[in-house]
């Protein structure tokens, strides 16, 4: 059967691959930082489980040094010119898009596939597990029918992820502070706090604490997720659903929607924001994050009025 | 009160733009010291959160496929397809987007696009040649905010569809922190309650991509 273990192992061997590759590309000042880098996360992928807690922590607080000290960077140069990408376009084009959506069509199929063929694959990761053989499927059909320098999807793999940088792990990082977080009772100590700020006797005053309480911290913890039983506990339950006689299904799903216009107003939530600012090789680091907020904010006073309308 | 101190770490360290991973490392250990942990405790805490979660880092598998697609000319070629369709401009191509991210996170297909899959090699590309094609004369700093807004499209496609979709984690987490205070509540009665906000989200956005897919134009005009 695969598991999501065979999905790290292939996801290490990526990596490992990236850091080899870098350690020999001499045009840049900062191989070594990269390859020491990018082979700890390789390691991570690989021997994560055997490592222990402890273990994992030094691996992190190596990465932390390595990123920290400013020792992983890319190298200049390595695009194919832009002439030579028109011309190869023009013979292969729709071909590329047909190996583009390779990926997409075998999550697809591959996440019903496994819940319907129980055995095949973990069911509970079959989205996942059938990403990683969406990208062997299309790595290999573009790579019978292109027939490239066998090293240079690696290559142009590991320009691209060198190009994101130490960005690639902080959805992971932010992760794991949540844990931290959640572990010395940040979320009880803040929903203490919103509780007593609630002026009493109004409704609306409540909801309007409830919906911007579930966008601010949500902001903090770049998780609506975190948020949400925080924000219940605090003024959801008590408040509105308690004292106001709320339905609990319009409370909660208007509410965790709150939450959502906050994760696309932070740089916390950095696999939506950071990321894809990174991956566009955007100038301003929070250029997504810009275009979003004239979306979010309307849309967070929509869901306030939405629960104010539909719950009561 | 104390624990609070990570929080006020993380706004300045972002604020003062130092490096994330040293502000994320830097706020751990002051909240876990002010938790009263001591700091092996907090390394190993850490430590096994980052293991747990490393298929958040999965998705960078996709980088080769991409690499190679990329050197084979397919932004090109996605640049191509926005140049022969007369009607695609750049307002509709986003707005089309919007939609179809929206629809697929519905059914619970969340995973088949996003910012490696499909926004970088497809969706930016040719939302960079619809803005091209309406204004001859983009500047630099526009050609960042048509790419940003095919990344912001994508998240807001994402956010406001998925919890329309019964299985989808935060309708189980909803269900289940409901439980625990003692009442039972049917997924689909809560994702039912997601429909007001996905329209709601897809006016807004809408709206905003047609506005911006205005001022492109008004510019384009007005340089040529």
């Amino acid at each position: 059967m695969i598991t999501l273990g065979h999905v790290y192992l292939l996801a290490g061997l990526v990596f490992a691959l990236f850091a080899l590759l870098g350690l020999t590309d001499r045009s840049n000042p900062k191989r070594f930082g990269n390859a020491a880098f990018w082979g700890l996360v390789a390691t991570s992928m690989i021997a994560g489980d055997w490592l222990g807690d402890f273990g994992n922590g030094l691996l992190v607080l190596a990465l932390v040094a390595i990123a920290g000290t400013g020792q992983i960077g890319r190298a200049p140069g390595g695009e194919i010119p832009i002439d030579v990408q028109a011309t190869r376009a023009a013979t292969h084009g729709n071909f590329l898009l047909l190996v583009a959506l390779i990926i997409p069509a075998v999550a697809l199929a591959g996440t019903f596939l496994f819940k319907w063929l129980p055995g095949l694959a973990d069911p509970k990761q079959a989205t996942l597990i059938s990403l990683a053989i969406g990208v062997l499927i299309a790595l290999a059909v573009g790579m019978t029918r292109l027939k490239p320098p066998l090293l240079l999807p690696l290559q142009q793999g590991r320009r691209l992820l060198d190009s994101v940088g130490w960005a690639a792990i902080l959805p992971q990082m932010l992760a794991s502070l949540g844990a931290v977080f959640a572990l010395a009772g940040v979320g009880e100590v803040v929903g203490d706090l919103i509780g007593t700020a609630i002026p009493q006797g109004s409704l609306f005053g409540a909801v309007l604490a409830f919906g911007l309480g579930m966008a601010l911290f949500t902001m903090v913890m770049g998780n609506a997720f975190a948020a949400f039983p925080v924000m219940l506990a605090a003024v959801g339950m008590p408040l509105l659903i308690k004292q106001y006689g709320g339905d609990p299904a319009v409370v909660a799903a208007i509410g965790m929607l709150a939450g959502f216009c906050g994760t696309l107003m932070t740089p916390m939530a950095a696999n939506f924001n950071l990321v894809p600012a990174a991956l566009l090789e955007l100038k301003n680091p929070y250029g997504v994050i810009k275009a979003q907020v004239g979306t979010a904010l309307p849309l967070l006073a929509v869901n306030i009025v939405f629960i104010w309308l539909f719950a009561f | 009160m104390l624990v609070l101190i990570g929080i006020l770490i993380i706004i300045a360290g972002f604020v003062l733009r130092f490096n994330p991973l040293l502000v994320i490392m830097a706020s751990a250990l002051a909240t876990g010291l002010a938790a009263g942990l001591d700091i092996a405790a907090i390394i190993a805490a850490f430590g096994k959160a980052f293991n747990d979660t490393r298929y958040v880092s999965i998705i960078w598998i996709v980088l080769p496929v991409i690499g190679l697609l990329e050197a084979y000319g397919l932004q090109q070629h996605a640049r191509n397809i926005i140049g022969r369709m007369k009607g695609a401009t750049l307002g509709r191509l986003l707005t089309g987007y919007l939609f179809l991210r929206q629809a697929f996170a519905a059914v619970g297909l969340t995973s088949v696009a996003g910012h490696a899959q499909t926004v970088r090699p497809l969706v930016a590309p040719m939302a960079e040649a619809a803005a091209e094609a309406q204004s001859p004369a983009l500047t630099d700093d526009e050609r960042e905010e048509v790419k940003a807004h095919a990344a912001a499209t994508d998240n807001i496609g994402l956010f406001f569809g998925e919890d329309i979709f019964l299985a989808i984690g935060s309708i189980l987490l909803m269900k289940g922190v409901l439980e625990g205070y003692g009442y039972q509540i049917e997924p689909l009665h809560l994702s039912l309650w997601a429909i007001p906000t996905a329209i709601a989200a897809f006016l807004i956005h809408g709206f905003r991509l047609r506005r911006l897919d205005r001022r492109i134009r008004t510019i384009g005009e007005g340089g040529a």
